[in-house]
């Protein structure tokens, strides 16, 4: 059996054991502190969390997202985020000079984005930016969606697990805050670096999960390899 | 209710018509995540009920003027479908279901934590495939379970559960007969943790003292239901793992 973290579901009282109550907790009484979520517990020496195993993406400034053009108004890039709010991309906020009205030129309506949460309002009315760096419009490559609250697992701490999903099958990615990858290059590595992807997603509530991964990849290339031998 | 009959629904040894004891319920089984294209759902089989429910947001509530800038609208459906009943139902919604609709969309917004969600929008749907008595109750508890696998907050789960007076006595979860031929229903639901009720309704009359008596044994059984959410709920990730992993 693989070692799984301890879960919670909504209202269980959590002991923090002298730690703050940081995601996913509410206040339920004098000092005493309930999941929100069902997912699963993580404590650290200061800091205790609930990490769904589900649920929606909910913007923050300065997070980068994926999002997908659905709407092109006069000014603005209206986006999908994959959050319950749609999220704008207005003219002043792309590195190009661009002109009102001739919007599709740059970004025409089901293309995706890479781009940053530039501002949030108490009604969860968000604008998006692609003035920095490794901001663009993604052109080609293959997307895939994750619930949000996996993004840290596709990553791994400092970017271990991406980082290897990348060498090890030969992709370029992309990981949006909001769940949606970007990944581009050969059909087969795609196809490759999805599966692994979608392990992930699956045990992304267990431990030891990195070493499995790069077990896994490790045998498929060596599959693939023999194959063509 | 209240159907005069000489069907004798409880015998000498104090059974029920399907060999239940008074504080007896039905076999319960909840399963999560029936649905791939929901954000969240639930399967119930509650003794002859069959129940789906499927959770889809937060998501912007449309039509604009529906939208609450303070907090996410939470819409329950309760919809039967035609062959869920001995004769046919006339599909679509009618006053009966329309009032079930509006009570579970207020049970589950007392629990579900919609102030974090302005101007969005919480879909329920609950599709009753099979209906054999208390299918308000089992809906909104398989519906509570949908939300949570929804991923979205909640301060607690709902769970529900009926008592009701069966040839003078009180008896917990009334099946199809006793429900017809019955005196009195009284569906409960409460957020197990506080023990605060969240839905309560009841068709034809009892006593005070028998009144008691039901809420009793109700708030006793809502704990093992309960129970059987939780596992619904925990099961999918303890045992999926075990057998990808060694």
């Amino acid at each position: 059996m693989m070692k799984v973290r301890e879960i919670v579901l909504p209202g269980d009282q959590i002991d923090l054991q002298g730690a703050k109550a940081r995601y996913g907790l509410y206040k339920c009484g004098e000092g005493q502190f309930c999941s929100e979520y069902f997912g699963v517990l993580q404590k650290s020496e200061q800091f205790v969390d609930v990490v769904p195993f589900n649920g929606a993406y909910m913007p923050r400034r300065g997070d980068k997202v994926i999002g997908k053009v659905i709407e092109i108004g006069p000014s603005m890039w209206i986006t999908d985020i994959s959050a319950p709010y749609t999220s704008l991309l207005h003219i002043n906020d792309v590195p190009w000079r661009t002109n009102a009205g001739d919007l599709k030129r740059y970004i025409n309506t089901g293309d995706y984005i890479y781009a940053k949460v530039l501002s949030i309002n108490e009604i969860n009315e968000s604008w998006l930016t692609l003035k920095d760096v490794g901001l663009r419009k993604l052109e080609g490559g293959t997307i895939v969606s994750i619930p949000s609250p996996k993004v840290p697992r596709i990553i791994g701490k400092g970017g271990t697990m991406v980082n290897m999903i990348k060498d090890e099958t030969g992709t370029r990615i992309v990981v949006g805050q909001n769940g949606l990858i970007w990944i581009d290059g050969p059909p087969e590595n795609v196809m490759l670096a999805i599966s692994a992807i979608e392990i992930v997603k699956n045990e992304a509530h267990t431990i030891g999960l990195t070493d499995r991964i790069a077990e896994y990849l490790k045998s498929k290339k060596g599959e693939i390899s023999g194959n063509s031998k | 209710m209240g159907t005069v009959s000489d069907i004798k629904l409880i015998d000498e040894k104090g059974l029920r018509i399907d060999g239940r004891s008074p504080e007896e319920l039905r076999p319960i089984k909840i399963e999560t995540d029936v649905l791939n294209r929901a954000d969240g759902s639930a399967l119930i089989e509650w003794g002859g009920n069959k129940i789906i429910a499927a959770v889809y947001g937060p998501r912007e509530a449309y039509p604009k003027h529906n939208q609450d800038i303070n907090k996410a609208v939470v819409k329950a459906r309760y919809n039967m479908e035609a062959y869920s009943v001995d004769e046919r139902k006339r599909p679509g919604p009618d006053r009966r279901s329309m009032e079930i609709s509006k009570v579970i969309s207020e049970a589950l917004e007392s629990a579900i934590m919609v102030e974090q969600f302005p101007r969005a929008q919480i879909d329920i749907f609950i599709e009753v495939m099979q209906a054999d008595a208390g299918t308000r109750i089992a809906g909104l508890t398989a519906a509570a379970v949908a939300v949570a696998s929804a991923g979205i907050p909640m301060r607690d789960l709902v769970t529900g559960c009926t008592a009701g007076k069966v040839d003078g006595h009180i008896v917990l979860d009334l099946c199809k007969e006793e429900d017809n031929f019955g005196q009195a229903d009284l569906p409960i639901a409460v957020l197990p943790k506080s023990g605060k009720v969240v839905l309560m309704q009841m068709d034809g009359d009892m006593s005070v003292e028998e009144f008691d008596q039901a809420t009793g044994m109700v708030m006793n059984a809502i704990k093992r239901i309960n129970q059987i959410q939780r596992d619904a709920l925990k099961n999918k990730f303890e045992t999926s793992t075990g057998e990808v992993g060694e």
